[in-house]
């Protein structure tokens, strides 16, 4: 066991590219869970629509993408996940809360089965189960670290880079740089929007929709822009960890994802601005120190021959136990109001 | 040493690919716990002679170097054998000539085949003999066969979901590791079977008998003192997936990622023939089995007082208990038998498909899409969209390709919720 490897590998995800990818995800649910009170459920289907619509638009022809620039790929994302919320929620969000649970993970499944199928891979050219890669060359070719430190970007995006216990090669630390301030903008802006009268609308609905609806508010309104907003900074997500793998895959958005994101937010604190970024630092970390530990005992030959082979999905079974004695225990995680998370049902 | 052996049981590999459920039974992996050398073996039958044993075929394999290893004939029996010097590629070429009178490859033109040997497989040879059913069997050929599919497929998961509707009905907790209690069922069975060596049914009935202890211990340690400490729906569904993710976890660490089957029932001859599709004895006896299961609870729901305190509670919770039912032992009893009926469904559905850790995950989506359809909170209304909804898969795959068949459910489920939200049998008021 190389516990200073453990430590750095630990120290590195936690403000690493992965980590900004559960963060973005649960500053969508913010919107929709903590602000909203709508239960998404589906938020890994906005993640793989932001992951497949960027590497669809940006991936060159020869590989059946339509070769156009990274910023169409992005744009067509965000359409797309604008899309995706209006789908969603125009069946159920005139019904109660937990057919939205529902249906938005059927169409979170529905997106990943179909991009996964040998029938997209052969009419949409998605690659099937093995996705669709090298699209993200544009992004790391016009590294601006590289370019402010006067190095070739292939040199620099191939370097590492030492602080303390945190290492990153060029590459990652690029997409860093423009992850985090992704998630800054979007936390600038919900801290914006919730002080507006928009934001107190959309609190008022989770706290009590007839009492909105009498005051003459549009309630399925407000909830489909929310829906549309935390959507779209879902997709972000899914921006983000497909132009960092350089590789859009269709089991990146299983359920768990969507799971592994409410945590961060519960973590952090529903309704908190800081939450989800605390939250998905937090979480992200002890999952990747969790990862680390395993992989490690791996290498030292500490399982048994018959269960080494699936050891990487311990962690899973300590985070789903640790996400029950959060909500149980903990509902407001570290931020939050206890009065403002616990939800009757709609 | 694990040795993996492809056991192709004649009919076809064609069908296999348009059906899932009982074609593809002919197609399937076994396991055996002894040391082999490399080898060939498998039957060659003839489709279009009843699937009769074709004998004295004569393939000779080759190295990929060219180098000849040897000729195998069938017997018979239509058997095959042949050892092979170690594992790699190999080529096999069928020659024509030995082919009995009337009986031609579907593919005249593929009378070879590469294939790579892992050290200590048994492969068998995927010859189809007799008309290619792809190009001779129409959608109405298909369709008896397929209804059948879809009749069991959609008795399971009726079979399945009755416990998820009834919870949902009596505490409105919408419990995202139910599918969990199906796979947990087929992997008890699993392992009973396989490791401990009982009878597949003696293994069934412990194992239905386990999944029945963990529903209850689940309720009294888990969902009960969640229920009395009043916690919001939110909560609860993200508690039961936070259980669905460490159970699924669970399972694949000790179990792998592996789909692995029963030792019995796996290999059987047809029973008899719908439309183009053969069905074994274990269809028909999963299709009664299910059927008298839930004709089972059906008249305990009807009739039994226990049964009808049930749809009570389901019904108005607060008026059943100002009526002096106790609730709290109802509810308990859900837990038991629906943990208990979604465990034997796991069973059943393993008998064909083999066990796999996720199954009970899609299987979930299908339940979901199946009440939907049915109605939210209903028991038989629910049922009954299950059972449509399997049809309805089945018969998709006549028109979709199989691997977007489970996505036709899902779309139902939304198409359902946009036009008749409190489904076919449910009223409006529980939507609201």
């Amino acid at each position: 066991m190389d516990w200073s490897q453990i430590a750095v590998d630990t120290f590195s995800a936690s403000l690493g590219a992965l980590a900004i990818v559960y963060v973005l995800a649960a500053q969508g649910l913010n919107i929709h869970y903590g602000y909203t009170g709508l239960f998404n459920f589906g938020q890994a289907g906005f993640m793989a629509i932001g992951a497949y619509g960027v590497a669809i638009v940006s991936a060159p022809e020869s590989v059946g993408g339509l070769g156009l620039s990274l910023w169409l790929g992005i744009a067509a994302s965000v359409v797309a996940a604008v899309l995706l919320a209006l789908l969603m929620g125009i069946p159920t969000l005139r019904l109660r809360g937990d057919y939205l649970a529902i249906v938005t993970i059927a169409v979170s499944e529905i997106i990943r089965l179909v991009l996964r199928s040998e029938w997209s891979e052969q009419h949409l050219s998605t690659g099937g189960n093995s996705g669709i890669n090298g699209f993200a060359g544009p992004f790391y070719d016009n590294n601006l670290l590289a370019r402010i430190g006067g190095i070739p970007a292939t040199r620099f995006n191939a370097t590492r880079y030492e602080v303390g216990p945190f290492q990153y090669s060029g590459r990652e630390l690029w997409v860093m740089v423009v992850g985090w301030f992704v998630v800054a903008v979007f936390a600038v802006l919900t801290m914006l929007l919730m002080r507006s009268p928009w934001g107190r609308v959309l609190r008022s609905i989770r706290e009590n929709e007839d009492a909105a609806r009498s005051l003459g508010k549009n309630v399925q309104g407000y909830k489909m822009q929310a829906l549309v907003l935390g959507g779209v900074m879902g997709a972000f997500g899914g921006i983000v960890l497909a132009i960092f793998q350089n590789l859009a895959l269709p089991d990146d958005f299983v359920t768990r994802t969507t799971f592994l994101a409410y945590a961060a937010l519960i973590l952090g604190g529903a309704a908190r601005v800081g939450g989800p970024i605390v939250g998905g630092v937090i979480w992200y970390t002890l999952f990747s120190f969790m990862n680390n530990v395993v992989a490690q005992m791996k290498s030292a030959d500490l399982f048994p021959e018959s269960v080494k082979a699936n050891a990487g999905q311990l962690p899973f079974v300590f985070l789903g136990v640790a996400l029950m004695l959060l909500v149980v225990f903990r509902p407001q995680g570290i931020f939050g109001d206890r009065k403002e998370v616990e939800l009757d049902a709609r | 040493m694990l040795v993996v052996c492809l056991v192709v049981l004649g009919t076809s590999g064609v069908g296999a690919l348009a059906f899932e459920s009982s074609a593809s039974a002919s197609v399937r992996q076994a396991e055996e716990q002894e040391e082999a050398a490399e080898k060939i073996a498998g039957t060659f039958r003839n489709r279009d002679d009843g699937n009769n044993p074709v004998a004295g075929v004569d393939v000779v394999v080759t190295t990929e170097a060219g180098k000849n290893v040897g000729t195998a004939t069938s017997d018979d029996e239509g058997r095959y054998e042949l050892e092979l010097p170690g594992p790699g590629r190999y080529t096999a070429e069928l020659q024509t000539s030995s082919l009995p009178k009337g009986v031609e490859l579907t593919d005249k033109s593929r009378t070879k085949l590469t294939f790579s040997v892992n050290p200590g497989q048994r492969r068998a040879l995927i010859f189809p003999f007799g008309k290619s059913t792809l190009t001779s069997v129409s959608k109405l050929d298909k369709l008896p066969g397929t209804l059948f599919d879809g009749a069991r497929l959609g008795l399971i998961i009726a079979m399945t979901a009755i416990g998820l509707s009834l919870i949902y009905g009596t505490t409105q907790f919408t419990n995202f590791a139910h599918g969990e209690a199906v796979t947990f069922g087929a992997l008890a069975t699993w392992y009973l079977n396989q490791e401990a060596g009982l009878p597949v049914v003696g293994a069934a009935l412990i194992s239905v008998a386990l999944a029945a202890a963990a529903g209850y211990l689940l309720d009294t340690t888990l969902w009960a003192p969640l229920r009395r400490k009043r916690t919001g729906p939110f909560s609860l569904m993200v508690v039961s997936f936070g259980l669905s993710i460490a159970l699924i976890g669970g399972f694949q660490f000790f179990f792998g990622s592996r789909t692995r089957p029963y030792s019995e029932y796996v290999i059987q001859e047809p029973l008899f023939t719908i439309g183009n599709q053969v069905i074994p004895p274990r269809a028909v006896i999963t299709m009664v089995l299910s059927l008298v299961v839930l004709g089972g609870v059906g008249l305990f729901l009807q009739r039994a007082r226990f049964g009808k305190a049930m749809r009570a509670v389901a019904d108005n919770g607060p008026l059943a208990s100002a009526s002096g039912i106790n609730t709290e032992r109802v509810v308990k009893l859900v837990w038991v038998g629906g943990t208990a009926l979604a465990g034997l469904g796991g069973i059943l559905y393993s008998l064909d498909q083999g066990v796999n850790v996720q199954q009970g995950q899609s299987i979930l989506l299908l339940m979901f899409a199946g009440i939907t359809l049915g109605g939210l909170g209903t028991s038989f209304g629910a049922a009954a969209g299950c059972f449509v909804l399997g049809v309805a898969i089945q018969v998709s795959t006549l028109w979709i390709p199989t691997s977007l068949k489970n996505v036709g459910a899902l779309v139902v489920l939304i198409v359902i919720l946009m036009i008749r939200p409190q489904g076919v049998f449910g009223r409006k008021e529980r939507v609201g």
